[in-house]
């Protein structure tokens, strides 16, 4: 039984770079799985028909449409197999996809059946699917539903007992979970095991971690990296539930253990990760944080407080505003992972308990990117920035509906009983920002939200960029809107970007610039040693003026960079 | 910045550990939810840990100030239970009167607590989700006892008592009086005797607990951990203990 290699490394940086496993580091992974890169490079011709592609990548053209071709690629063989890669070969559904171009924006679709089907489907794709009645008499009906849904996940323990399912209860998928498990258990006596395949347009994904494996199953066109890195978060919230040793030692006193009683309850974090996942997290893709931007002095104002009130046995303390880092204090040896970062973020943003209760809380968790063996005690103060006007007409979980406007207070001890002493703490901590005016500052900033492109590059073609600064492993975007409102906009953004982003991490690949253009977008990625940059625009921008819209952010990145980005934090 | 309510109220004021315990989606946070904020979530996803609130009950006499741990019901959590139910002056241990198993879970509580717990903690039994049973349950049960429930026998369902109900008012009424315990029969949905388990545990806290409870803690702690986790129980503005006094002030800040 293998450790899995989530120790934290000590490192000096806010966060450790890797969270995931890369997968393409891996030959043995290629070889088992030829036709692995199948779907997602069906995807990229479709969603990209028309790409013209350019590279200034230094002698190599590994930018260009041929780029994807079979030969320049000793994984695709079996390409063959499933024909020609042409325009006509795309799945209805994505062809539906970027069916809707000759628009203003061509990524706000309209939503209606028939017309464009994933869209449609990612409407509905967080809908309760109910359970199947008593006397079965709906389990075809539920069956199609469960079909529909555009991604699964699914863990199940080694000896096959189902552990978790995002969609269907057990009587409706336990066919499935054993189909899954007997594939997954064949490939794994045979010592060669399954990486991923392909069945039609859905592309599977598995991952062994120890006692578990964890199977993705996606129709929106993903790597499998990027599908891997979600499987990993899932992992990693399992172990942040239970610690390795104790999930172990379950398994290793019985294999047959049922690991859903020590789970219960953790369904809604799992589902807030697999949902979050679905809908297209810029912070997943980049695996790296976001940080509310703030005057470097405002900044240094908001550090310096919680380094004065900071009490003995504290380990980690953070501002959290919306999903976003506010300012972190910490030890000089301890960085934060940003995988751990994820978790703690995801129960408090999306899974609703914590800020539903209306209290304080005291919550033992394991950080496994810190140490996968022990727990954590957190306390977490919720406070209201008092504006409610800013809701989204899409169709998210209600839990989230809110996020846009919650300050949290997070302070995590080794100390199981340390509740009183970290609540004095944050009583003192709020009491100086009051007094120093820091609080008003967070909540204008947090009540500001994100500036729009061209609040930011007056002018600029650019409808959206991600810039993460490697170093500080963090990245910064500007506003979704006025482009990308929708739920269903926003997730082809994300499903472009983590085309961009493929193409730049893809093993084979040399890349430091691409340029697509399609016929409902021209994007173009850009990657140097500091940093990476995937910027947006709209149909029939020419690639100069696209380049200069990436300059003028890389200028203006470089003037806010101790804005945007938390450079240090507040260490003891 | 609101200090606790000496100047509006002239009546002597107290605080009052209470935990919550019982088996996981009974309704525990529902109860408090419905007790501190009379706000009612009918999907309420799982509590995670634990968490803290705190509300003013009055009594004729005196002001309760009620600070609450609602502890997650599920099983991975219990081990933790000790340190919250540890110098609490009262416990509620409730069930799902819809699910037959949660009683039992109940029981190993007062068990538990009855071992471990301060000697004096008052405990009430609390049969929730009678809004389930159809009118019945609701209208026999606010009488804390005395309404008949017909010709029920302990143990068994009654025949006339909607089909969700699984354990008996009698059943669960005849364990409490056993064991001494406060009990009803409540409704966090429709909030039918929520406020009155809190108003009868109010009343039943000795006058002896609430000004020994800190002698209590101080000689029940050993060490620096029992005291941050007292610290925060007992608070009162007539304190001597200068160390928890600075507590005091920090906290009443902000709790509720």
């Amino acid at each position: 039984m293998s450790r899995p290699q989530l120790l934290s490394q000590a490192t000096t940086a806010l966060s450790l770079a890797d969270v995931h496993t890369q997968s393409r580091k891996d030959p043995a992974s290629q070889l088992s799985s030829p036709t692995s890169r199948t779907v997602s490079r069906k995807q990229s011709f479709t969603h990209f028909g028309r790409f013209l592609g350019t590279s200034e990548s230094g002698g190599e053209d590994s930018a260009s449409l041929k780029s994807y071709a079979p030969t320049l690629d000793a994984r695709l063989d079996g390409e063959s197999m499933l024909g020609d890669v042409a325009e006509d070969d795309a799945t209805p559904a994505w062809r539906a996809l970027s069916a809707q171009i000759e628009r203003d924006n061509p990524f706000e679709v309209p939503a209606a059946p028939g017309d464009d089907i994933v869209s449609w489907q990612l409407q509905h794709e967080f809908d309760d699917l109910g359970s199947v009645q008593r006397d079965g008499s709906n389990e075809e009906e539920l069956l199609e539903l469960w079909k529909a849904k555009l991604k699964h996940f699914f863990i199940l323990s080694a000896s096959g007992k189902p552990i978790y399912s995002r969609h269907g209860d057990d009587q409706l998928i336990s066919h499935y979970i054993g189909v899954a498990q007997t594939v997954i258990s064949f490939y794994q006596g045979a010592k060669d095991p399954l990486k991923g395949f392909t069945a039609g347009d859905v592309r599977f994904v598995m991952l062994s971690k120890g006692p578990l494996n964890l199977v993705a199953i996606s129709r929106l066109g993903e790597s499998d990296s990027q599908l891997r890195t979600q499987l990993e978060s899932l992992y990693m919230q399992i172990l942040s539930t239970l610690t390795l040793p104790s999930m172990e030692k379950m398994f290793s006193n019985r294999p047959s253990t049922d690991l859903r009683r020590p789970l219960q309850g953790t369904e809604q974090l799992l589902d807030g990760l697999a949902d979050g996942f679905t809908r297209g997290s810029p912070s997943t893709l980049l695996s790296a944080l976001e940080c509310l931007r703030l005057r470097k002095t405002h900044r240094s104002a908001i550090n310096d407080t919680l380094l004065n009130v900071r009490s003995p046995n504290l380990l980690y303390g953070l501002i959290v505003a919306a999903g976003r880092l506010v300012s972190v204090v910490r030890p000089k040896k301890h960085s934060l992972h940003p995988g751990d970062l994820h978790l703690i973020f995801n129960m408090l943003f999306e899974a609703g308990s914590v800020k539903a209760g209306g209290g304080e809380n005291w919550i033992p968790l394991c950080l496994p990117g810190f140490n996968n063996t022990g727990y954590l005690y957190m306390y977490v103060s919720f406070f209201s920035t008092n504006t409610t006007d800013k809701k989204h007409a899409e169709s998210e979980r209600p839990a989230s509906a809110g996020k846009d406007d919650e300050l949290a207070i997070v302070l995590i001890s080794a100390n199981k009983e340390g509740f009183f002493e970290l609540r004095k703490m944050r009583n003192e901590l709020v009491e100086q920002l009051e007094k120093n005016g820091s609080m008003s500052i967070i909540k204008t900033a947090i009540r500001k939200g994100h500036a729009t492109c061209t609040d930011i590059v007056p002018g600029t073609v650019l409808r959206h960029f991600l810039y993460k600064s490697r170093g500080n492993v963090q990245f910064t975007m500007p506003s979704f809107e006025p482009h990308f409102h929708s739920m269903v906009a926003r997730r082809k953004l994300i499903s472009l970007y983590a085309q961009l982003h493929e193409s730049i991490h893809s093993r084979t690949a040399h890349l430091k610039v691409q340029h697509c253009v399609a016929k409902d977008a021209t994007a173009l990625a850009w990657e140097t040693p500091l940093f990476e940059l995937y910027c947006v625009a709209g149909p029939q921008v020419i690639r100069a003026t696209l380049a200069q819209g990436a300059n003028r952010v890389v200028q203006w990145i470089r003037r806010e960079e101790e804005r945007v980005f938390i450079i240090g934090g507040a260490v003891f | 910045m609101a200090d606790s309510s000496q100047a509006s109220a002239p009546k002597p004021s107290s605080s009052v550990k209470l935990v919550l315990l019982g088996e996981a989606a009974v309704g525990k946070s529902s109860l408090v939810l419905r007790f501190v904020n009379n706000d009612f979530h009918p999907n309420k996803e799982p509590t995670i840990g634990a968490a803290f609130l705190t509300q003013k009950c009055h009594l004729p006499s005196r002001t309760i100030k009620f600070e609450i741990w609602d502890t997650a019901g599920q099983e991975r959590f219990a081990s933790l239970a000790p340190m919250y139910y540890r110098n609490a002056q009262a416990a509620l241990v409730v069930y799902d009167v819809t699910k037959a198993s949660s009683l039992v879970k109940a029981k190993h509580w007062v068990a538990e607590l009855q071992r471990q717990a301060s000697p004096g903690i008052v405990i009430a039994l609390v049969g929730n989700k009678v809004d389930l049973c159809e009118e019945d349950g609701a209208g026999d049960t606010s009488q804390g006892g005395e309404g008949g429930e017909g010709p029920a026998v302990e143990g068994g369902e009654e025949e006339d008592d909607a089909v969700a109900r699984k354990v008996g008012f009698k059943e669960a009424k005849a364990y409490a009086d056993e064991e001494s315990l406060l009990f009803f029969e409540t409704s966090a949905k429709t909030g039918h005797n929520v406020s009155e388990v809190f108003t009868a545990i109010a009343n039943a806290i000795p006058e002896t607990s609430l000004k020994g409870a800190r002698g209590a803690a101080a000689a029940a702690g050993g060490g620096g951990t029992q005291a941050a986790i007292s610290g925060g129980a007992g608070q009162e503005s007539s304190r001597v203990n200068l160390n928890a006094r600075g507590e005091g002030k920090a906290q009443e800040g902000c709790a509720c």
